[in-house]
């Protein structure tokens, strides 16, 4: 306080602040806080079951199911749903029909629809096919661990991300792409990033595989992050750890921002209507613990 | 300091720059709350061998009870909750409260507490060598009526004999709260409710409270809330929380607390234990899951993950259920 020049001093007093605006207390009163910590008002669901889940499914899903399960999605709410991929369908089968499902979506007027675009000629198709918006692996993947690397310096998730947002990218989706991260490695990591990329173009992308994936999100709305990535059921298992869960179940996030009081926009019974017709169609019982308790497993 | 800054760049200065600022000292002040010191150790007590079993369909022999409880002493937990001195007519699970008592091998150090519904109880878990007791109380008054028929502080005027009996035996007694955070039956629960549950069991001589979010309905802001009624009338060194992960709540949960000072977790190994009041759901939050989340933190536990997972791997294969531990299920090799 040492540096500071007598007149800021004076506006820094909280008795002398108090007295020229005797509205403060009142408003600092009403300021919403739980208990020291500042969670933003409203939370993003980026939904990605369509794609990163089903995709990350055994079995593979006819066209008409991927439509339904958009269309049902559409109306719950979510401002965001992940459709499709326009990935090469030799490398990943389950996303060959994304032109059909693309074009077959009833789009809601208020939802993106953003499909996933490796290179310039998937760009290109998804164009032709109707596509709007593109995420351009403004996706980070294996932010707090690799399977084949193990740890990874936050430097470096940082250096990827600024890259990222340089190029171009509106937001960057920081991915704990095998689970293991706990909220001491998401507070690093994030500290690093947001050295690099402002707060408000950072979405979290938490695998369940450890059970992790609720404390990583609240350290990551602890620290401003607004942005949640999910799966609707948690569909989408890990691909590196036979049998164990992968993405973050939307219904589970939902539950835990509600009761914070943090809005979403979006309807969690309707959710889980859209997680029961997935669940049938695919014949698997949900990863999503709230639709466990509600009674509406297989 | 951030906060003030804030509030005169949010009035002195125009709102293009009071935007910047805002966002700017949000997240330092976020950060540091995110990153703020938390317990250097933590305590874990281990339910899974009442708690979990209790509330499990299979009834498992006592010898299994026994090797299962030698397994999870060898694991480095320092408090394993063994048995519950309760009538076999209520609690047919616990019906071999006293072979278990006398067959599981004492490791040094680790302590092995029983719950004790009554001055009968009490007697015969002292009688079977019990060294620790615990006792229970609602903070709900319907949830009171409809598990032991009275009412909240009738309960508690049942504890004092028992207080009395074990002061003199010197046998420290922890005392639980259930619904801290949700009944079944009435729904939302005071906060104010909890704290008052609490704080009676504190001043009759309970070491420590366990606070238990019974049907795991609970979420980090109504955490929160409760943690702060409570914490004003019992020292938070006294306090323990007990989720419940029927809604995929409890280690975000756990970690508000964490970060409210608590510094001792309620678990069960391979997440033992069903929720009574929703079928199918889970119950109790899985030890291995919270060991992962606090070594990660680098927090001191004391115990060994593979150890521990050894035991879960042991109970789940005898009861011919898949373990309810995310952790356990990473790293299964089947």
């Amino acid at each position: 306080m040492g540096n500071v020049p007598t007149t800021v001093k004076h506006c820094l007093s909280y008795e002398q602040l108090i007295q020229d605006y005797p509205w403060l207390t009142r408003w600092l009163l009403a300021e919403k806080t739980i208990t020291g910590h500042e969670y933003p008002e409203f939370v993003k669901i980026v939904e990605v079951g369509p794609r990163d889940g089903l995709q990350n499914e055994k079995e593979i899903v006819p066209t008409g199911v991927k439509i339904q399960l958009i269309d049902m999605l559409s109306g719950t709410g979510l401002p965001v749903i992940e459709a499709t991929s326009f990935v090469s369908s030799k490398w990943v089968p389950q996303m060959a029909d994304h032109t059909d499902v693309l074009r077959g979506i009833q789009r809601e007027p208020h939802v993106r629809y953003p499909v996933l675009t490796p290179n310039m000629q998937g760009f290109q198709d998804a164009v032709a096919a109707g596509a709007t918006e593109v995420a351009v692996f403004g996706y980070v993947s294996c932010a707090l661990g690799c399977p084949h690397e193990g740890h990874i310096e936050p430097s470096k998730v940082s250096q990827v991300a600024k890259r990222l947002y340089e190029m171009g990218c509106y937001e960057i989706s920081l991915g704990d792409t095998i689970g293991v991260g706990t909220p001491g490695s998401m507070f690093k990591m994030l500290q690093s990033v947001m050295n690099e990329v402002p707060t408000n173009a950072l979405a979290v992308h938490c695998h369940d595989t450890y059970g992790q994936a609720l404390p990583n999100i609240l350290t990551a709305l602890q620290m401003g992050v607004s942005v949640v990535d999910s799966a609707v059921a948690g569909l989408g298992g890990c691909p590196y750890a036979q049998g164990s869960s992968g993405n973050v179940s939307t219904e589970d996030v939902l539950y835990m921002l509600h009761g914070m009081g943090i809005e979403t926009g979006v309807n969690l019974t309707k959710v889980l209507e859209a997680g029961d017709f997935i669940c049938n169609a695919l014949r698997r019982g949900t990863n999503s613990r709230v639709a466990q308790a509600r009674g509406r497993t297989l | 300091m951030a906060a003030v800054m804030r509030l005169v760049n949010r009035s002195v200065l125009g709102p293009a720059m009071g935007q910047q600022y805002v966002a700017f000292s949000s997240a330092a002040k976020a950060g540091v709350r995110a990153g703020r010191a938390l317990p250097e150790k933590v305590k874990i007590v281990e339910v899974g061998p009442r708690d979990g079993l209790q509330n499990e369909k299979t009834i498992v022999p006592t010898e299994t009870k026994i090797h299962l409880i030698d397994m999870l002493s060898a694991s480095g937990l320092s408090v394993i909750e063994a048995t519950s001195f309760v009538s076999p007519k209520w609690v047919p699970q616990m019906a071999d409260q006293v072979e278990v008592m006398k067959g599981i091998d004492r490791k040094p150090g680790v302590s092995y507490p029983v719950l004790t519904p009554n001055l009968k109880g009490f007697q015969a878990a002292v009688k079977a060598g019990a060294s620790e007791v615990a006792i229970f109380g609602a903070a709900s008054e319907l949830f009171s009526k409809k598990n032991i028929n009275c009412s909240v502080d009738e309960s508690l005027q049942r504890f004092d004999e028992i207080m009395r009996t074990a002061k003199e035996a010197g046998v420290p007694v922890r005392g639980y709260v259930s619904c801290v955070l949700g009944c079944p039956y009435e729904g939302m629960v005071a906060p104010e409710k909890v704290a008052h549950v609490a704080k009676r069991l504190y001043s009759m001589g309970c070491y420590e409270i366990s606070l238990g979010d019974t049907i795991g309905v609970g979420t980090p802001g109504s955490m929160i809330k409760m943690l702060e009624a409570v914490s004003r009338e019992v020292p938070v060194n006294a306090l323990a929380v007990h989720c419940h992960d029927t809604y995929g709540q409890a280690l975000a949960n756990i970690l508000v607390a964490l970060q409210m000072g608590i510094s001792v977790v309620d678990s069960s190994v391979a997440g033992l234990g069903g929720c009574p009041y929703a079928n199918g759901a889970s119950g109790n939050v899985a030890t291995e899951d919270v060991v992962y989340m606090l070594h990660g933190l680098g927090i001191q536990t004391g115990v060994d993950l593979s150890k521990l997972m050894d035991a879960g791997a042991f109970i789940c294969r005898t009861l011919n259920r898949k373990t309810s531990s995310k952790v356990a299920q990473a790293t299964c090799k089947l």
